[in-house]
């Protein structure tokens, strides 16, 4: 009978002959290696020093920005200057400042709206690609229908009845988001499903649950992974859109697209700056989380 | 690198040189070749010297990861972006390929050397019509497109399609495996290349199609004269089809010569191994354990020992690991790289079968009349047409046909995954069982176990060895946790797992050890039957070789019953106590192994038998059969097989459906023919 060696997972470095073979060791090396691949890609380090960045803001708040961003009068509709880089807004206050706090509010709402998202659309999309039938034809249709519906227009529409708390927001588009995550997941769960380790697990009498949380969703969480970081991207902007319609976050915030609706009609007079930096800064930040998505997607199916 | 002695001390550099008046067609000279993997070289060819003469067929052999497909992309330069020659020239008919440009690439690539791949159907574009990706390959060679469509018309002709109007207005989808690669080939010889290269060209074919597509290569040969590199791991395709083999191992050609010669008279302890770890001249488990190859092949880019093979090899001795092994040529042309040409008969060979089957077995499963209808786009097509079969505690039924036929629908109705249609019945020890997986005792469920074709499938790749095993051993047998612990124990050591395996994941384990895991699982309940649905079709031959030897010590141990699926006859001959041939969801034939493998046969059976191609020489007349398996979802009238029968009696096969006939005791057949007319195939005697 043949003695038959492993082959090892073959990493960076002259390849050593391991004498014991370290299951953990392998692991770790494989996830180091990972981060190494990610770490390479020039995409991965802008996406992220960008995304640290708004973080910052975000958890600094007004403790960290140069002057207060909602009660410091200067003197009004300055152009950018030394004192104040991004110019002063219609009441004197510091725009570089307001930018700065303005990333809190949209940085709560959106990765929260986005775990919720991936949450139930994980749920369904798992449930869906592994009981397939008419729970997924069902289902299905649901999702077709919500998705050939503007998002942007529904979420007016809920939060217009149900009034714009930072809750309902937050619960709207996650729910909003949960049919385009459930469409992805279902066509990962297809894919798995179709294994013959699945097949095993039914053959010795698994539950349904068991073989969906246990034996598929491990497998897909790289999936899983992606969609959320992309949906955090989405979820900003989304929620940004909101804002500057006055259904989002709700005034004094310093928040981005609140801003923006607030000042865009002083384009006209001249007064482009304390529109163009909140504009950016979700540019930026919808960019920055798309870079990072875009990364782990390309690194992990490498 | 790191072999010492320069290519053109080579034999094969010196055999033809001085006689051909034209150039080689392909000729390699001490090719190097090596992939970086971020930054550092991994050696894949290590000093590959060879030539194929105009006209001559040349094969290559090896398990994989020898090299074989890294030669035969090198060839014709096909490499990926991190692939670097190192070393060494490549010349097709004289042309340096090594040092064209990319320009001259194309143009060669498009009028010198083609090259067919494993699967056509990832070779044809899915959204153009056959007809349109035909004429392609001649518009590339400078045609306006109403000749280019001529010619296409003329090159699907060439490759015996029957009807190339019908089938040029058709998608490669329409085709089969077989008509897609002939299309392929097509495609190929529009050039009329100088050299074709034939990676693996059959292996995803039944042998039944397999057979018609080497027939036609082989045709094409001696047509258009172009010189062919056939890679193969079936080295039955190598040996009917090739004049001259090397064979590979670690990226080094470690033998070469007549096809003939080396298959007969090996002088490699590596070919010797190989041919050995086959089940050949009609080998049987009850009569030997099948040779093993100990170790694995060294991994891509570790530095070599002096003789690539040493560390596998019965031979080796301090000479070997010393000095790197002479080229010793044996004929003119036959050459192998060995200090122990001499000692080749003290190899070890295949030992007897030490175990036996004892006592009286009982019926453990049976079935009767069980149909299995596919519900498609709202017309039934019925996958398994009113099957009765028993099986016995302890012995392996063999079941054969081609693809489509029903075999894994058979495996997975009896299982309760595909629940068979209502009428039929399923015993186990004579109790009826569920129709449904989940509907059965947790005793049937214990009782019936599967192992796949495919490991890394069945094995989920986020789970540990240990979790795989510990979670069947628990599920099965209901144990807490520590005595699962215990039994987990005794299968890694039964299945001759090590320890230290247990922590690993699926990705870490070599393909054999992966099936073992897989096996292990099967087994982790004790089951009476377990369902082997060609667990070694993905494996190299040595590593089979270990899994079918463990599969019958495990059925000698314990009286396990196996329904053994497989489409290699050698591998059902060897391990099969009965067969059962099913054709179209019908058993065709049954009988005790040697009954179906003598003869007489049915006639579907006489054709299947003549279709392999195989290492002991080719069966003494052959039988091919032509079309294609007729959908289930419309049978034909009468016998089912009558379409392609070479037996076909008008008026009657067609009309009447055949009766089951008792050739001899326990050896039944679906057919008109009277017992005495059915044919014989001599195959693999002595």
């Amino acid at each position: 009978m043949s003695i038959e060696s492993v082959d090892p997972v073959i990493v960076g470095g002259p390849a050593p002959a391991p004498p014991v073979f370290d299951a953990r060791g392998e692991k770790r090396i494989a996830r180091r290696e990972r981060l190494r691949l990610l770490v390479r890609r020039p995409g991965f380090i802008v996406g992220s020093v960008i995304l640290l960045f708004w973080i910052v803001c975000a958890v600094g708040g007004d403790n960290i920005t140069p002057l207060d961003p909602i009660n410091d009068f200067d003197v009004s509709n300055q152009r950018p200057n030394a004192d104040h880089l991004f110019g002063t807004d219609q009441l004197g206050r510091d725009v570089f400042s307001r930018v700065m706090a303005g990333a809190r509010d949209v940085l709560i709402a959106a990765p929260i709206a986005a775990v919720l998202s991936v949450a139930m659309g994980s749920m369904l999309g798992v449930i869906m690609g592994y009981y397939r039938g008419w729970v997924d034809e069902v289902l299905s249709r649901i999702i077709e229908a919500l998705l050939s519906i503007p998002v942007v227009l529904v979420a007016l529409l809920i939060i217009s009845v149900l009034g714009a708390s930072a809750i309902i927001v937050i619960g709207t588009v996650a729910v909003l988001f949960t049919p385009i995550v459930a469409r992805t997941v279902r066509a990962a769960t297809l894919a798995e499903a179709q294994l013959d380790y699945v097949t095993a697990a039914r053959l010795r009498g698994e539950s349904g649950l068991f073989v969906m949380t246990r034996e598929i969703l491990p497998n897909i969480s790289g999936t899983i992974t992606v969609e959320f970081t992309v949906r955090v991207g989405y979820a900003v902007f989304t929620i940004s859109t909101l804002s500057f319609l006055g259904a989002g976050i709700q005034p004094p915030s310093p928040d981005w697209g609140l801003t923006i609706s607030d000042t865009y009609r002083l384009i006209q007079a001249g007064f482009w700056w304390p529109t163009l930096f909140p504009a950016l800064a979700i540019a930026s930040l919808v960019i920055a989380t798309n870079l990072v998505a875009d990364s782990i997607d390309t690194v992990r199916s490498a | 690198m790191s072999d010492p002695s320069t290519p053109h001390d080579e034999p094969g550099g010196e055999r033809t040189g001085g006689v051909a008046t034209r150039p080689d067609a392909l000729s390699v000279e001490g090719v190097e070749l090596a992939y970086l993997v971020r930054g550092i070289p991994r050696e894949v060819l290590r000093g590959v010297t060879f030539r194929v003469a105009p006209g001559e067929a040349y094969g290559l052999v090896g398990e994989s990861g020898c090299g074989k497909s890294t030669t035969a992309f090198a060839a014709l330069r096909y490499l990926p972006t991190n692939g670097r020659i190192t070393a060494g020239r490549i010349l097709v008919g004289g042309q340096d390929v090594t040092h064209m440009s990319d320009r001259e690439l194309r143009n060669f690539r498009a009028h010198d050397a083609s090259m067919v791949y494993q699967d056509p159907g990832a070779a044809l574009n899915p959204t153009l019509k056959i007809g349109s990706q035909v004429a392609e390959a001649f518009t590339t060679l400078g045609h306006d497109k109403k000749e280019a469509l001529d010619r296409a018309v003329d090159a699907l002709h060439r490759v015996r399609i029957a009807d190339p109007l019908r089938v040029m207005h058709r998608y490669p989808h329409q085709l089969s495996g077989g008509m897609q690669q002939r299309v392929v080939i097509a495609m190929a010889l529009a050039c009329d290349p100088q050299l074709l290269v034939l990676d693996e060209p059959t292996t995803g074919l039944d042998a039944t199609v397999e057979a018609e597509v080497l027939d036609l290569v082989r045709a094409l040969r001696h047509e258009t004269n172009a010189a062919i590199l056939l890679i193969a791991h079936n080295l039955g395709v190598i040996r009917s089809m090739c004049d001259r083999v090397g064979v590979m191992y670690a990226g080094k050609i470690v033998e070469e010569g007549d096809a003939l010669e080396v298959f007969e008279a090996p002088k490699h302890p590596y070919t010797i191994g190989l041919l050995q770890c086959l089940p050949r001249h009609g080998a049987r488990k009850t009569e030997q354990a099948l040779f093993t190859i100990p170790g694995t092949l060294p991994q891509i880019g570790t530095p070599l020992p002096t003789c690539v093979y040493v560390d596998r090899c019965a031979l080796a001795d301090d000479l070997c690991r010393d000095e790197v092994p002479p080229v010793v040529e044996l004929e003119p042309g036959h050459w192998t790289r060995c200090h122990h040409v001499d000692r080749l008969a003290q190899m070890p060979e295949a030992s007897p079968q030490t175990k036996s089957q004892e006592g009286e077995h009982d019926l453990a499963v049976e079935l009767n009349a069980v149909s299995k209808t596919f519900r498609v786009h709202g017309t039934d097509v019925p996958a398994l047409v009113s099957i009765d079969l028993g099986l016995v505690d302890g012995e392996t039924l063999g079941l054969v046909g081609e693809s489509g036929s029903g075999k894994s629908t058979l495996a997975k109705a009896m299982l309760g995954i595909h629940p068979p249609d209502p009428g039929g019945e399923i015993l186990l020890d004579h109790v009826a069982l569920a129709d449904k997986a989940g509907d059965r005792p947790a005793e049937a469920m214990r009782a019936m176990q599967m192992v796949f074709q495919n490991p890394d499938s069945a094995l989920n790749r986020s789970w540990t060895v240990r979790r795989i095993l510990m979670r069947a051993v628990m599920k099965l047998t209901g144990a807490n946790k520590r005595t699962a612990e215990e039994r987990v124990q005794q299968l890694t050591e039964g299945l001759r797992l090590s320890p230290r395996h247990l922590d690993m994941r699926p990705r870490q384990l070599s393909g054999g050890l992966k099936q073992r895991v897989a096996i292990a699982r099967a087994f982790a309940g004790d089951p009476r039957i377990v369902i082997c649905d060609e667990p070694t079709s993905a494996l190299d031959v040595s590593v089979q070789a270990a899994i079918l030897n463990l599969l019958s010590d495990l059925q000698f141990d314990r009286s396990t019953g196996y329904l053994f699926i497989s489409h290699d006859l050698g591998v059902v001959r060897y391990l099969a106590d009965r067969i059962a041939v099913m054709y179209l969801g019908r058993i065709q034939e049954v009988g005790t192994t040697d009954q179906v493998f003598n003869g007489p046969h049915h006639p579907y059976t006489e054709a299947l038998l003549s279709a392999v191609p195989s290492v002991d020489g080719e069966p003494s007349e052959r039988i091919r059969l032509t079309g294609e398996i007729p959908s289930p979802a419309d049978p034909p009238s009468g016998c089912v097989f009558h379409t392609r029968c070479h037996r076909f009696m008008e008026g009657l096969c067609d009309v009447v459906e055949p009766p089951v006939i008792e050739i001899e005791p326990g050896h039944l057949s679906r057919c008109h023919l009277p017992a005495d007319q059915l044919g014989r195939v001599e195959v693999g005697t002595g």
